[in-house]
């Protein structure tokens, strides 16, 4: 009951701060690259791109900060055990992380918003790069500490102490499995971002308004999301071969394999039994999933009967299966609405190309806001898949999700605490939702130039400190 | 001395530097409906830490982070033992978090209205739970013999603690009153003067009590130097208040806070969380501690990048050092509350 509620509790709060993370990342970086093209061209075009997106991004950015605060606490909250369990290991990249790179963009972030008319050009724009590089920061090390749960390295089980404790923590910080998670979800960063402008942009253009900004930052958010995208490809199939490697199951389960074969088939869609634990009827391309398993379109895939009889006698006897149903699931629409928004980009860039006759066709426009949707789906359902595909471990092969959870706190505190966390989440998301709309639809503002008058670049025109005259940028 | 004790060190440095510099935006926040008589006044008062709260509750996030790192069993114990004034905590912190964020996006009185109740009562739910938690801390709380906690939320709430957390709440007003009467020119300026006299009294007679009983009750011999220091610092604040000596004042109450919290944190060495059922069952430095290998590696991070840290924040508020008053705040930019029908 305790363990069902903790890990509703954790899906739910973990998976709703991540809507917001990979936005600000990359969002943080497509803004950055704006403001630099502006201060290096003086083209005001550039200058309301920057105020436009960077508006969006704020309000974006509030939402991941308030939603990271509980991530920082939860683990001791209802997880006490597994604290105690990882914390020589697990607790170095969360502290490393807060004081690397939330420091970073949080202070770099708050000079940037109120900085416009008080820092020198060049300064004010290192302030946004600064922010931009802390959020990547903490992007490695809190998928440091997520990897070592994948795939415990440096570390050894201290049975005495009951706990696992760090012997090389160099081994940690360059975790195959952590590398390329960094790599796969920095590109679904960019690609999220990219879709977002590129949605945004479209609905602008649609109706013909702010086209030259819209123009502009289409193109970019085309080029994103298809550099995006064929980065993502890359490191997911990097992925595959190391998920293969370290957590064979876990594989198995994407594909809803029950037994070892060669060459391995990959199914598009599979109807199995309702417990999950046979298949009735499925829709396969043969050797697709050896080659995604082992680089080699006659590798060997193991199954996921074999795999439990393997369990069984390695850990002792219980039921070492994923939820098979909803990772087989999340791992399709995962792969499926990312080369999705990757197929959009390549028609829109197309479409959109400098010597194309036709005006772009509407029904792109259409296809791109709707288009929105896809890498949230995408980013929820690949970490859904990843953590669910770890059950019934917490770090895997090490300690049980069971395990973990805190024996002293009552069923009656998770569950209040998951209908609080539940509803206040749901009221921001509405309020959120309606800003970004909102916000989103009115454009680019028609003030965007600065006052030249105040300068911070032009000696002659500096102000004395103390006389009265209004700020840039205000709350 | 050991790496142990340098941890129990830093940690302490990091929720002083949380305290002393949240501590006044929590008391800027709670002020909200008393400087800000008009609108114009309320985004003066909010703006004196519009471009630094978020950097100051970062220091919460490294503290919290820190524990994890340095003694995990502390970590895992204090936040599953103290769950729901945590969640109260976390709650008043996210919508106090959107509220800066949020509250200028529309334009429209209701729509701000309801964004300052949630910037007072997020700034005053963790005042004075912060108070209540380290009140607990010090005082210890039931433990069992697998450093769980066996008592409920009512342990939590017993008289000591109760009046740590009023101690605390008067303290962030306090300091942020002193900010305010510092950052500000006119009306909001003056109020803030008028709130830091009556504030200051309060926490002399509340802070002295709380810290008199802390020493009596809990404290180690030394920290009778603590908590005479920020006996004097809370006397000083309210005599430099009444000079208008509004940059002592200030500083007046950061030494009090600072003070504050090595009283607290030195009361509690060496444990981290005593055990009040039986004493052998207390968390310690010792006990609570990762490896001395993670130890190493988090000092030789903390020592490089702490002052940077410091530097860069130190240079935020040497950037927006000015005093802000109604003529810097620029025209509303919301949205319409109503999306115009054309």
């Amino acid at each position: 009951m305790n363990l069902d509620l903790a890990r509703w509790q954790f899906a739910i709060v973990t998976v709703y701060h991540f809507l917001f993370v990979p936005l600000t990342i990359g969002l943080s970086v497509l803004v950055a690259g704006m403001q630099t093209a502006w201060v290096r061209t003086g083209n005001d075009r550039y200058l309301a791109m920057t105020k436009f997106w960077g508006k969006l991004f704020l309000i974006n950015f509030a939402m991941g900060v308030v939603t990271g605060i509980v991530q920082e606490f939860q683990f001791g909250m209802n997880w006490s055990d597994y604290s105690r369990f990882v914390g020589d290991i697990f607790g170095a990249p969360l502290a490393i992380e807060g004081l690397l790179a939330f420091f970073l963009e949080s202070t770099f972030l708050g000079l940037w918003i109120f900085g416009w008319d008080r820092l020198p050009k060049r300064l004010h724009l290192a302030c946004i790069w600064l922010a931009s590089i802390g959020t990547v920061l903490s992007a490695y090390f809190i998928l440091a500490a997520n990897s070592w749960m994948q795939h415990p390295v440096g570390s050894i089980v201290n049975d005495e102490r009951g706990r696992a404790e760090l012997v090389d923590f160099g081994a940690v910080l360059t975790n195959s499995t952590a590398v390329g998670a960094f790599l796969h979800t920095i590109t679904a960063c960019f690609v999220t971002a990219g879709v977002f402008v590129m949605a945004i942009s479209a609905w602008h253009l649609a109706r013909e308004q702010h086209v030259e900004v819209m123009r502009t930052s289409i193109r970019l958010a085309l080029v994103t999301v298809l550099v995006g995208s064929a980065g993502v490809v890359v490191t997911g199939d990097l992925q595959a071969r190391l998920m293969t490697e370290q957590q064979p199951m876990k594989m198995a389960a994407a594909e809803a394999l029950y037994d070892t074969v060669a060459p391995a088939s990959f199914s598009l869609i599979t109807i199995g039994s309702l417990d999950g634990s046979e298949e009735i009827w499925s829709l396969r391309i043969p050797r697709v999933l050896s080659y995604m398993a082992t680089g080699s379109f006659d590798g060997q895939v193991e199954g996921i009967n074999d795999l439990q009889r393997d369990a069984e006698q390695t850990y002792g006897p219980g039921d070492y299966r994923p939820n098979i149903p909803v990772t087989f699931w999340t791992f399709r629409l995962m792969i499926g609405f990312g080369l999705l928004a990757g197929l959009i980009s390549v028609v829109g860039l197309w479409l959109t190309r400098r010597r194309a006759r036709a005006p772009v066709p509407r029904w792109f426009f259409g296809v791109s806001v709707v288009a929105l949707v896809l890498p949230f789906a995408a980013n929820s359902a690949g970490w859904i898949f990843t953590e669910m595909g770890r059950q019934p471990w917490v770090v895997f092969g090490t300690m049980l999700t069971a395990d973990g959870v805190s024996p002293s706190v009552g069923a009656g505190s998770v569950l209040l605490s998951l209908i609080v966390f539940t509803l206040l989440y749901g009221v921001l998301a509405v309020i959120d939702g309606v800003l970004m709309v909102r916000y989103a639809k009115a454009g680019p503002p028609p003030t965007a130039v600065p006052d030249r008058n105040h300068d911070p670049d032009d000696p002659g025109a500096t102000d004395t400190t103390d006389e009265p005259r209004p700020l840039a940028v205000a709350y | 001395m050991e790496l142990t004790d340098i941890w129990f060190l830093l940690i302490a440095l990091l929720w002083t530097g949380y305290f002393v510099l949240e501590g006044f935006d929590f008391g800027v926040g709670m002020l909200l409906p008393l400087v800000g008589r008009t609108e114009a006044d309320r985004r003066v008062a909010i703006n004196t830490v519009g471009p630094v709260w978020d950097g100051n509750e970062v220091w919460l996030l490294v503290a919290g982070g820190a524990t994890f790192a340095a003694f995990p069993e502390w970590y895992a114990t204090l936040f599953s033992g103290f769950y729901i004034p945590l969640l109260l905590i976390l709650v008043a912190l996210i919508v106090r978090g959107v509220a800066f964020e949020f509250r200028g996006k529309i334009d429209s009185d209701r729509w701000r209205r309801n964004w300052d109740i949630a910037l007072f009562a997020g700034s005053v739910v963790p005042a004075l739970l912060w108070g209540v938690a380290f009140a607990n801390i010090v005082a210890g709380v039931p433990l069992d013999a697998d450093h769980e906690f066996t008592g409920t939320l009512f342990t939590l709430l017993n008289p000591y603690a109760l009046l740590g957390g009023l101690a605390t709440l008067l303290l962030f007003a306090l300091h942020g009153a002193g900010f305010l009467a510092l950052k500000t020119r006119g009306d909001v300026r003056m109020r803030a003067r008028g709130l830091a006299h009556g504030i200051g009294l309060a926490t002399v007679v509340v802070g002295g009590a709380f810290l008199v009983w802390t020493f009596l009750a809990h404290g180690a011999a030394w920290t009778i130097i603590p908590v005479l220091v920020a006996a004097l610092a809370l006397v000083g604040t309210v005599l430099m208040t009444h000079r208008m000596r509004e940059g002592w004042a200030f500083l007046l109450t950061a030494t009090a806070i600072v003070a504050v919290t090595v009283t607290l944190f030195g009361s509690l060495y060496p444990d981290v969380l005593p055990s009040s059922t039986d004493p052998a069952n207390s968390l310690n430095t010792t006990n609570a501690a990762s490896t001395p290998y993670t130890l190493s590696i988090m000092t030789w991070v903390a020592v490089v990048f702490t002052p940077i840290v410091v530097a860069y924040q130190a240079w935020t508020f040497w950037v927006f050092r000015r005093r802000i008053g109604t003529a810097d705040i620029p025209v509303a930019t919301g949205l319409p509350a109503r999306i115009p029908t054309p």
